[in-house]
C-alpha cells in the first residue's frame, strides 16, 4: 500500500499530466476530423453512382484522395507534414504539434466511416424523402443524417480508439500523452511500473469510451 | 387528368432493359385508376416516371396541361408534393414519430414545420385514425399502422394525386382491407386521384374505377374494371384474374 502511495507521489503529476494532454489529442482532433470527414462522407454519398445526385468525376477523385490519406502509415504522415504543421500552429512537437497530422491522419478514416453509416439508410426511407418535393441538402440534414446518428454515433467510438492508438505513436516525437510516457519511462528507462500504470489508465480510456458511445447510441436509436 | 403520352424507359447497363416500351395512358381527375402487371411488368418504373423519381427516356407525362417531363429544381419539388407517393416499403424515417413523419411534407416545402402545421398534421393523423399514436416511432407500429401513417404524410403534401406503389403488397389481409378502404374514402370525400400499382386483382377489384393491365412494359388492355373484369382479352389479364390455370 505504502509502496503504491509512493509511487503515485512520484508519479502521479506526470501521469496525470499525459492523461490530460492524451485527451486533448484525441478529443480535439477528433472533432476536427468529424468537422470535415462528416461533409466528406456526405458528399461521397450522395454522388455515388446510386446516390442523391451522381457524379461520377467527383466521387471518383474524392474517393482516390480519401484512399490515399488512409494509406500513408501515420509515423510517415507525421514527419512529411512538418512544414505545413509548423505553418499551422508554430511547432512541430508537443499536443499542439501533433494536432494538424492527427487531423489530417483521422479525416478520411471518418469520411469513410460517415460515407458507411450513410449508406445503411434504407434507400424507401431517402426516396419518401424525395418524393415529399425535399431538396438535396434538406434530405442530408433533415432526413440522411438523423437516421444514421445512431450508427455514426457507434463509429465514433472506433474513430476515438484508433486515435487514442496515433496518439501513442505521436509520443515517439514528443508530442506528450500516455503513449510518450510509456515510451520514454516504460521503454527507454526500463520502468515496467510506469508502463504498466500508462497501460491501465488506457484500458480504461477504451472501456470508457466505448461504453459511453453504445449507450448514446442505444439511447438514440429509435428502430 | 394525367396524360402519358408514348412513355418510354430504358435502363442502360450491361444488357439494356426496356422497362417502359410506348406507354400512352390517360387517367382522368377524380379516378382511382389501377395499373395492375405481373412482376418486372414495369410498374414501379411507370409511377416512378410519374413523379420523376425516374426520368423517362422518351415521351411526355403531362399533368393538368403542364408538360412535366423535364422540370426541374423548386418546380420539380412542388410538383413531386402535388403527386403525393406512397410505398410498398412504407419509406418512413425510423428515427422520427409518427407526427413528425406527417410533417416531413412541411419541412421539405418551406424548412420549417409551425404550430399550425403540427395541429393540420394530428388532423391527417386523426384522419387515418392513428391519433393516438403521434409520438409512437415507426418500430413501435405495425405494417397497417405504418402504412396509414404514410397515407396522412401524403396528405400532408396537399396532393391532387396520389401514387400507391404496391402499398398493401406487404400487409396481411385485415390491414390490407383497412388500407384499401382509408383510400377509397379519401378519393370520395376531396376527390383526390388515386393511381393504384399492384399485382392484384382483388385490389383493383376492391377500389378501382379504371385499370390498365402493363405486360412487358406495354399496356396491352385498359377500361373500366367492369369491362376487363367481364370481358378480359388478353392472356395475362386471364391469369391475373384466374380464368386461366398456370398448371396445365
Amino acid at each position: 500500500m505504502s509502496s503504491l502511495s509512493s509511487f503515485f507521489a512520484q508519479y502521479g503529476s506526470l501521469l496525470g499530466q499525459g492523461l490530460a494532454d492524451t485527451l486533448v489529442m484525441l478529443f480535439v482532433s477528433t472533432a476536427f476530423s468529424y468537422v470535415i470527414g462528416i461533409f466528406l462522407g456526405v458528399v461521397l454519398c450522395v454522388t455515388a453512382p446510386r446516390g442523391l445526385r451522381p457524379m461520377r468525376a467527383l466521387n471518383a477523385v474524392l474517393g482516390w484522395v480519401v484512399n490515399i490519406g488512409r494509406s500513408i502509415p501515420f509515423i510517415i504522415l507525421l514527419v512529411s507534414v512538418f512544414p505545413i504543421t509548423r505553418a499551422l500552429v508554430g511547432t512541430t512537437t508537443g499536443v499542439q504539434g501533433v494536432i494538424p497530422p492527427l487531423v489530417l491522419s483521422t479525416t478520411p478514416f471518418v469520411a469513410r466511416m460517415v460515407e458507411q453509416s450513410l449508406a445503411e439508410v434504407p434507400r424507401d426511407a431517402i426516396e419518401a424523402a424525395e418524393a415529399c418535393g425535399a431538396s438535396i441538402p434538406r434530405i442530408v440534414v433533415s432526413a440522411l443524417l438523423p437516421e444514421a446518428l445512431p450508427s455514426i454515433v457507434r463509429g465514433v467510438s472506433i474513430t476515438l480508439i484508433a486515435v487514442l492508438g496515433y496518439t501513442a505513436i505521436a509520443g515517439a516525437v514528443g508530442a506528450g500523452g500516455l503513449g510518450d510516457i510509456a515510451i520514454r519511462y516504460g521503454y527507454y528507462r526500463y520502468q515496467d511500473e510506469v508502463m504498466i500504470a500508462t497501460l491501465v489508465l488506457i484500458v480504461i480510456l477504451v472501456q470508457v469510451i466505448q461504453s459511453t458511445c453504445d449507450a448514446i447510441a442505444k439511447k438514440i436509436d429509435h428502430r | 387528368m394525367i396524360s402519358l403520352e408514348h412513355l418510354c424507359k430504358t435502363f442502360e447497363g450491361g444488357n439494356e432493359v426496356h422497362a417502359l416500351n410506348d406507354v400512352s395512358l390517360t387517367i382522368p381527375t377524380g379516378d382511382v385508376f389501377g395499373i395492375i402487371g405481373i412482376s418486372g411488368a414495369g410498374k414501379s418504373t411507370l409511377v416512378r416516371c410519374l413523379n420523376l423519381l425516374e426520368r423517362p427516356t422518351s415521351g411526355r407525362v403531362v399533368v393538368d396541361g403542364v408538360d412535366v417531363t423535364n422540370l426541374k429544381g423548386a418546380a420539380l419539388r412542388e410538383y413531386r408534393r402535388h403527386v403525393a407517393m406512397i410505398f410498398q416499403g412504407f419509406g418512413l424515417l425510423a428515427q422520427k414519430t409518427a407526427l413528425e413523419n406527417v410533417c416531413f411534407p412541411y419541412l421539405a416545402s418551406t424548412g420549417k414545420v409551425t404550430t399550425e402545421n403540427r395541429e393540420e398534421a394530428l388532423g391527417y393523423l386523426d384522419r387515418v385514425g392513428l391519433a393516438d399514436r403521434a409520438g409512437s416511432y415507426p418500430a413501435q407500429l405495425s405494417g397497417g399502422q405504418k402504412q396509414r401513417v404514410a397515407i396522412a404524410r401524403a396528405l400532408a403534401c396537399h396532393p391532387d394525386y396520389i401514387l400507391c406503389d404496391e402499398a398493401t403488397s406487404a400487409l396481411d389481409p385485415a390491414s390490407t382491407a383497412q388500407v384499401l378502404r382509408l383510400l377509397r374514402t379519401i378519393n370520395a370525400e376531396t376527390g383526390v386521384t388515386i393511381i393504384v400499382i399492384t399485382h392484384s386483382m382483388q385490389v383493383v377489384e376492391d377500389i378501382c374505377k379504371d385499370v390498365a393491365v402493363l405486360v412487358s412494359g406495354k399496356v396491352v388492355e385498359q377500361g373500366s374494371v367492369a369491362e376487363v373484369f367481364a370481358n378480359p382479352q388478353h392472356e395475362v389479364t386471364r391469369q391475373l384474374l384466374g380464368k386461366e390455370s398456370w398448371n396445365e
